[in-house]
């Protein structure tokens, strides 16, 4: 029969409204701007419609979501800060986009080079976001963050990103990627321990 | 491996024993295939292809070789009917490469020897239309030539010095600014510039008169720029047709719009860095891409890179996934195209977003994945994931798909507006190169995943999808077999899966890679993803090239369209499924 296609197809966008009606009946007030809400349609047995109301509510971020760097310090105990980064340059050498630069800091009375940057520099118009930097960095100095709201009014200035506004403390870091952070700090503890062992034994 | 090489060799020696003057086996370390006297290519290429069967001519390109002052044409060339490579390649002299066009035995090259043309300055003689394709007329030079170098230029490859230990950042914009960063060639005035191929088509639409020959009755042809601001182009992308009434007489795709010479910048960067650049090339599929990359690197770099069974598991599943993505999408658009506005394509979008989740998970990014590494995958599965995944192939996507099936496919408008339009025969789709679903509706049951297997594809049980009409009703249809196969696959992949180790070697950002070339191939989504990379021993690739099936698939558009009515070229366009940023590169 002519036309019993199409009558199939309006059967199937039908079903599509009203399961998003019952789905909004059966919830009731928990399926929209609650974490649970939120959570319940992400899964694959969600039905209907399931837009996340952006910016009222939030899609829950991977722990691997990556977007632009941030440079980690640890906090010492009276609040000093202890930046990890080496100025190493392995960042700005594996870099794809070249967005990273980094000024050695050097000895004021010596001039030899101190494992510690005086500048560093991230134009954040250029980086893609590919992780490598995090990925590579071997004294876990450099990391990606998740905070992906950075439009501005003035890119020129603000679009780079030096060594204050890059700097953001170890808590931070482990408070947004908590599995990473834990790994790392068991590895830490090992080597710790092992080279504890080695001084012991001598 | 061995049995293979034999193979090749016995089929080397009957092309060498029938040419012994003109025929070469290339012994430049690293290197393999044939070196043929340009002077010959022709009558060597017809021998080929009609008493060795090798019809499936899939790649062209050129590389220049700047120290030795060559210029090498590149042809790739397989059989429809499965089996692996023979490459066949012609030296010219670099001060005057002048190389015979192919187009006359396989009109697939046509837009491949432009793009070489246009970007290395390879002359084809005997190229119906040997113009710029990706640049446009008012650029001097041919880019991917060694000694060619842009305006702005901060040095020959990456890492650049200036970077590190003594960084002073600097916008781009402050040392390359606007009016100044461009060189026109000798004698050319942008402003005065009008172009004597195209004046027709900038003036808009523009009616010639022509009388008939037969009837003496005066009928009017209309010249129609479809795009490149237009909606169903998928991005910025323009079709000249040539109309009478609403027949289309002639049509002349025009591309290049989103050119960034993704191949140069892939020559500065190096071998890793170019990993997360492979995913900008078709947006959708950046798993699929970062697969074909790795697959030739690896290739280079030998048996000691070759994957552990887990990634070479994730590598399948997440290809796989991408594949199910990008059909859904092409399902979705193809409707927009017929003017179902958006209600299929958020359906479809739907279903997308949920794999998309699941690549947020375990990538870092749900579209710029760069996930893949050389001998590996970047990280494991982080928990959870398989579970989801398991969910995702076992329950809601097949469901959805019969969905997606019961909504749109007995449609009597999707069918009344696709069926015999548009066709593409068997014999034509192998001539225009065409790969990948556009090739198997058409009847051509070629998949790489078995005519030449890849990764692990050989232990997966499923069918390659083919239908047989090669109208766009097929090319329609076709994209939920190939939904469905995906689905077969990753069932066994997921099932399967085993514990261990993701990465073969320890991450590494620099590599040492033997000095030779290597073309690796994957059935992407939209067909044949080709990559060719030449090695000269060195941090970064000599050459870099990328086989985009989008744009490929474009040299048998003209063909699809011709005696076609006007409304039908968007659903045409749309039932190829291209993507500008694989296209243009």
């Amino acid at each position: 029969m002519k036309g019993f296609g199409i009558l199939k197809g309006l059967g199937v966008t039908l079903k599509h409204l009203v399961d998003t009606y019952v789905e909004d009946i059966k919830a009731g007030r928990d399926r929209y701007y609650t974490e649970d809400g939120v959570r319940q349609r992400m899964t694959s047995d969600t039905k209907g419609i399931f837009t996340i109301n952006y910016p009222e509510e939030r899609l829950p971020l991977a722990e691997a979501f990556r977007y632009v760097p941030f440079l980690v310090y640890d906090e010492g105990e009276d609040g000093e800060r202890s930046i990890r980064c080496t100025a190493c340059g392995i960042c700005s050498k594996v870099c794809p986009s070249q967005c990273i630069w980094i000024e050695r800091a050097e000895d004021p009375e010596t001039s030899k080079p101190l494992k510690t940057p005086a500048e560093f520099a991230i134009d954040i118009d250029l980086c893609m976001n590919c992780g490598f930097c995090a990925e590579y960095c071997p004294f876990d100095a450099i990391k990606m963050d998740h905070d992906f709201e950075l439009a501005v009014y003035d890119r020129i200035d603000v679009n780079i990103h030096r060594k204050e506004r890059l700097l953001k403390p170890a808590s931070y870091y482990a408070s947004i990627r908590p599995e990473s952070y834990a790994l790392e700090q068991k590895a830490k503890a090992e080597v710790a321990a092992r080279k504890a062992a080695r001084r012991g034994n001598r | 491996m061995n049995d293979q090489t034999t193979v090749m060799n016995k089929n080397y020696q009957k092309i060498l024993e029938r040419f012994p003057h003109d025929v070469q086996v290339d012994e430049r370390e690293g290197y393999s295939g044939l070196l043929i006297e340009a002077n010959q290519l022709l009558s060597i290429m017809e021998t080929l292809r009609d008493e060795y069967e090798y019809d499936f001519l899939t790649s062209v390109t050129g590389v220049d070789y700047l120290p030795d002052e060559k210029m090498e044409v590149v042809y790739h060339l397989f059989k429809s009917t499965g089996g692996s490579i023979l490459e066949v390649k012609v030296q010219v002299p670099r001060s005057n490469p002048v190389v015979p066009s192919l187009v006359g035995l396989y009109p697939g090259a046509s837009f491949q020897e432009r793009e070489a043309w246009d970007l290395l300055g390879i002359r084809f003689e005997g190229h119906p239309n040997l113009t710029r394709i990706l640049m446009w007329e008012g650029f001097a030079g041919h880019p991917l030539r060694k000694d060619w170098i842009e305006t702005f230029f901060e040095g020959d490859v990456k890492p650049y010095e200036d970077r590190w230990p003594e960084g002073k950042v600097s916008k781009v914009e402050t040392t390359n600014p606007y009016g100044k960063n461009i060189t026109y060639p000798d004698g050319f005035n942008p402003e005065t510039w009008i172009p004597d191929s195209e004046d027709l088509l900038f003036q808009g639409s523009t009616v010639v008169k022509v009388e008939q020959e037969e009837t003496g009755i005066e009928t009017e042809q209309l010249v129609v720029n479809l795009g490149p601001q237009h909606p169903s182009t998928h991005g910025v992308f323009r079709m000249v047709a040539t109309l009478e009434g609403e027949t289309v007489l002639d049509l002349e795709p025009v591309m290049g719009y989103l050119h960034r010479n993704h191949e140069k910048i892939g020559e500065r960067n190096t071998f890793s860095m170019n990993m997360p650049y492979t995913d900008r090339l078709d947006y959708f599929c950046s798993m699929s891409n970062n697969f074909g990359y790795a697959l030739t690197v690896e290739k280079l770099l030998g048996e000691k890179y070759q994957p552990p069974e887990r990634a070479q598991y994730i590598r399948v599943i997440m290809a796989e996934l991408t594949r199910i993505l990008n059909h859904f999408m092409a399902i979705g658009f193809f409707l927009n195209d017929l003017g179902a506005y958006f209600t299929p394509a958020l359906y479809a979008i739907k279903e997308r977003e949920l794999i998309l989740d699941i690549f947020e998970a375990v990538a870092g990014s749900r579209m710029m994945c760069n996930y893949y590494r050389f001998g590996g995958v970047v990280r494991d599965l982080p928990g959870g994931i398989e579970e989801q995944i398991r969910k995702l192939v076992y329950d809601r996507l097949p469901r959805q798909t019969d969905e997606m099936d019961r909504y749109l496919v007995e449609n009597e408008i999707v069918i009344g507006r696709s069926q015999d339009v548009g066709i593409l025969t068997p014999e034509q789709a192998i001539a225009f190169s065409a790969v990948g679903p556009v090739l198997r509706a058409s009847g051509v049951p070629y998949d790489i995943r078995r005519a030449d297997p890849y990764s692990i594809y050989d232990r997966f049980d499923f069918d390659v999808a083919v239908r047989y009409h090669g109208d766009v009703y097929d090319r329609f249809l076709i994209r939920f077999d190939e939904i469905r196969q995906s689905i077969r696959i990753l069932q066994q992949a997921i099932d399967d899966l085993p514990e261990g180790e993701i990465l073969a070697n320890k991450p590494a950002y620099k590599f040492r890679i033997p000095k030779g070339e290597s073309y690796g191939r994957v059935e992407g989504p939209k067909g044949e993803l080709g990559y060719y990379v030449v090695s000269d021993g060195t941090d970064n690739p000599w050459r870099y090239h990328v086989r985009a099936p989008s744009f490929i698939n474009l040299t048998g558009l003209r063909e699809m369209c011709l005696g076609e009515k006007v409304a039908d070229l968007v659903a045409i366009l749309g039932s190829i499924d291209i993507v500008l940023g694989e296209v243009d590169r």
